[in-house]
């Protein structure tokens, strides 16, 4: 029962603690991780929006030097000086001498016809009439192709620059070695599944990525319709979940992609959330151990203070008890003495008459004679016990006096000598030789030691022994007296009875019962305390201190 | 003359049997069951020693007992007590009785110390200046 609610005690201490000490200790590390992550988050989307950015300023910025380099050229040069090969081959010279990405220069005619070439191959004469991106750049003076490999089996653009001239229209179309975009996409440092990429509008690879595709491969990417600025965005290719940073280029429809692994980038990420795992764990153990620990100490404290109130109760209960039975055996006691005295007086009387001469005649005269002696003898052994009963409720002051409880127990034990001789049992001294004296009642604690050492006695039988320690005890400014036997022991129900009055376990006649009351009475009186110990079967231990100052 | 005792106590049955066993050895005694009774009967007749009983109704023991005291000094008292209390007892001596004795009571304790109170009653009237 109270168990139980020491049990429920510890409970509640040790949910309160960790409640007080998770709440704070969670919110902070789910806090700080937030904090964190977002600000690690919105770096890692910043150095990508940063990255994708800046090349799609070099891409743009070559794409527009191109551009303007044969706008230039077609506005400073004439279709007359330009339709002859030697002069567009110094042209062309003058052009790579600043950019060697240059691959080819071509001039072709209102009709489609290049008339001019300067170049690895042999173009002149070629119809380009019926070309989609002719009819783009006579309609809109500029065109930029897509990466194609064309005959040269090598990866390049061009660019088609139409200038009108007096009534004609002329074409100015250079092919652009498109490898310069490889080396500008490549040179971005990614980690180790990081990838950057060209794709056009239909999703045709521009430039070689690092992994899984080829040039001019179609890969499933989502549609992107064009928007200005840069985007990040985390999104699943092909089943695999990245992080992707894109923006269009101005003067093409080229989408600039850089792929990054998220698990890559967030790597530092994770270890913190690892980090904050460890940490959270080893406190939370530190904190559960820690509530353990107090909740025990704690309910083993109050067991403790419960156990010594027990206890405290227990004397108290004692000490009432033995005051209310005082009482109430004194009262007992002195009205059946009245009666006794009554009976004392009627039997005497009847003794004084069978002294006359004609009663000692009869012939029952000796069986009256036996029965008042029967009677008087009986009167006298009641009227013991209640003179018993009212020494124990009477309050006599005890006298004080210097006395050495050493030699009042060997006093006492000498009285028990020859009996204990004669019943093979032997003592045991243990006297602790520099006892202090104390102040006490002689007598009093004399009727004490001899009745528990009677009790001893009695308890043995035949054959065994009684071990009498004295032991002073400075801090508390008392002596203590074990007296322990070797004999059957007090059972456990009896152990709480054997100070009450009229308890014994004595034959009808052999003992009052009130021996270890008046013990009892006599050592609280003298401001000391008895108490007992017994184990059935393994002896009894009487323990008594008894103050030093008295 | 010799020993003349007046018995005090209210139970009737013990002070009847007092009586005859005083009686059976021609010692006079009287019975009072009460202290009043006890006090008027001294103020009539002469007693030498008074067995007075501390436990009664009405009057108890020690206020009869200092009445004796104040009106017939000489009159030794034995206090009977059921109380085996030692402070009855004294406080009984001290207020002038002779000894007191417990009930219940050994008849020859009992005369024993009546004799030696009557003794010592005799001794004081001897001294006392006439």
């Amino acid at each position: 029962m109270i168990q139980d609610e020491f049990s429920r005690l510890r409970l509640k201490l040790v949910a309160i603690t960790l409640a007080f000490s998770f709440i704070p200790l969670l919110s902070l590390g789910l806090g700080l991780y937030t904090r964190f992550y977002d600000t690690y988050t919105d770096k890692i989307y910043d150095n990508l929006r940063n990255l994708v950015d800046n090349k799609k300023v070099t891409l743009d910025l070559f794409l527009s030097e191109r551009v303007a380099q044969l706008s230039n050229l077609a506005l400073t040069e004439s279709y007359q000086d330009l339709s002859g090969d030697a002069y567009l081959e110094r042209i062309f010279g003058v052009l790579q001498l600043h950019s060697k990405s240059f691959l080819d220069l071509q001039v072709i005619d209102q009709n489609g016809i290049c008339v001019s070439y300067v170049g690895p191959y042999q173009l002149r004469g070629i119809d380009y009439s019926r070309e989609d991106w002719f009819r783009t750049v006579m309609a809109k003076g500029i065109h930029v192709s897509d990466v194609f490999l064309g005959f040269r089996k090598y990866p390049h653009f061009n660019i088609a620059i139409s200038r009108r001239e007096g009534e004609k229209t002329w074409v100015l179309r250079a092919a652009i070695d498109s490898d310069i975009f490889d080396s500008l996409v490549r040179v971005i440092h990614l980690g180790k599944s990081g990838d950057a990429f060209l794709l056009n509008a239909q999703h045709v690879l521009q430039t070689k990525p690092r992994f899984g595709h080829d040039m001019f491969d179609t890969v499933p990417f989502p549609d992107v319709p064009r928007f200005s600025g840069t985007r990040v965005e985390e999104m699943t290719v092909g089943g695999q979940v990245s992080l992707y940073a894109m923006t269009w280029l101005n003067l093409k429809d080229w989408l600039l992609v850089i792929k990054d692994d998220p698990a890559e980038e967030m790597m530092p990420l994770y270890r913190a959330r690892w980090l904050l795992i460890v940490l959270l764990s080893g406190g939370s153990l530190l904190i559960i151990a820690g509530a353990v620990v107090i909740a025990n100490g704690t309910v083993r404290q109050l067991i403790r203070a419960e156990r010594e109130k027990a206890g405290l109760d227990a004397s108290l209960t004692q000490s009432s008890k033995m005051a209310a039975l005082g009482k109430l055996a004194a009262g007992v006691a002195h009205e059946v003495n009245n009666p006794l005295a009554i009976i004392m007086e009627k039997a005497g009387w009847m003794r004084d008459l069978l002294s006359e001469e004609d009663i000692k005649a009869s012939p029952n005269f000796q069986e009256f004679a036996d029965a008042v002696n029967k009677i008087e003898f009986h009167v006298r052994r009641a009227k013991d016990v209640t003179h018993r009963l009212l020494g124990f409720a009477r309050r006599m002051e005890p006298t004080q006096e210097n006395l050495d409880v050493n030699l009042l127990l060997e006093q006492t034990r000498s009285f028990l000598e020859n009996e204990a001789n004669f019943r093979g049992i032997t003592f045991v001294r243990n006297y602790q030789s520099d006892l202090p004296h104390i102040e006490s009642d002689t007598s009093q604690l004399q009727q004490v030691f001899l009745n528990i050492l009677d009790n001893a006695i009695d308890a043995i039988d035949k054959n065994g022994s009684i071990t009498i320690t004295t032991s002073a005890v400075p801090d508390a400014g008392e002596v203590e007296i074990a007296i322990t036997d070797t004999g059957k022991g007090i059972p456990r129900e009896a152990l709480e009875k054997i100070f009450d009055p009229f308890f014994t376990t004595k034959k009808v006649g052999e003992g009052t019962g009130l021996g270890l009351t008046i013990s009892y009475s006599i050592i609280e009186k003298l401001g000391g305390h008895i108490n007992v110990h017994s184990q059935e079967g393994q002896g009894t231990t009487f323990h008594i201190t008894l103050p030093i100052g008295g | 003359m010799g020993l003349r005792v007046l018995a005090v106590d209210d139970e009737t049955d013990f002070i009847e049997t007092l009586v005859k066993r005083f009686t059976y050895r021609q010692i006079p005694v009287t019975a009072a069951s009460n202290g009043p009774d006890a006090l008027a009967l001294l103020d009539r007749e002469p007693f030498d020693v008074v067995i007075l009983d501390m436990r009664m109704p009405g009057m108890d023991g020690l206020t009869v007992l200092q009445e004796i005291k104040k009106r017939h000094p000489l009159v030794e008292v034995i206090i009977l007590t059921g109380h085996a209390s030692v402070e009855a007892g004294m406080q009984g001596m001290s207020l002038g009785a002779y000894d007191y004795v417990l009930k219940p009571v050994d008849f020859g304790e009992l005369l024993e110390k009546a004799n030696k109170a009557y003794e010592r009653k005799t001794l004081h009237e001897s001294q006392r200046p006439s």
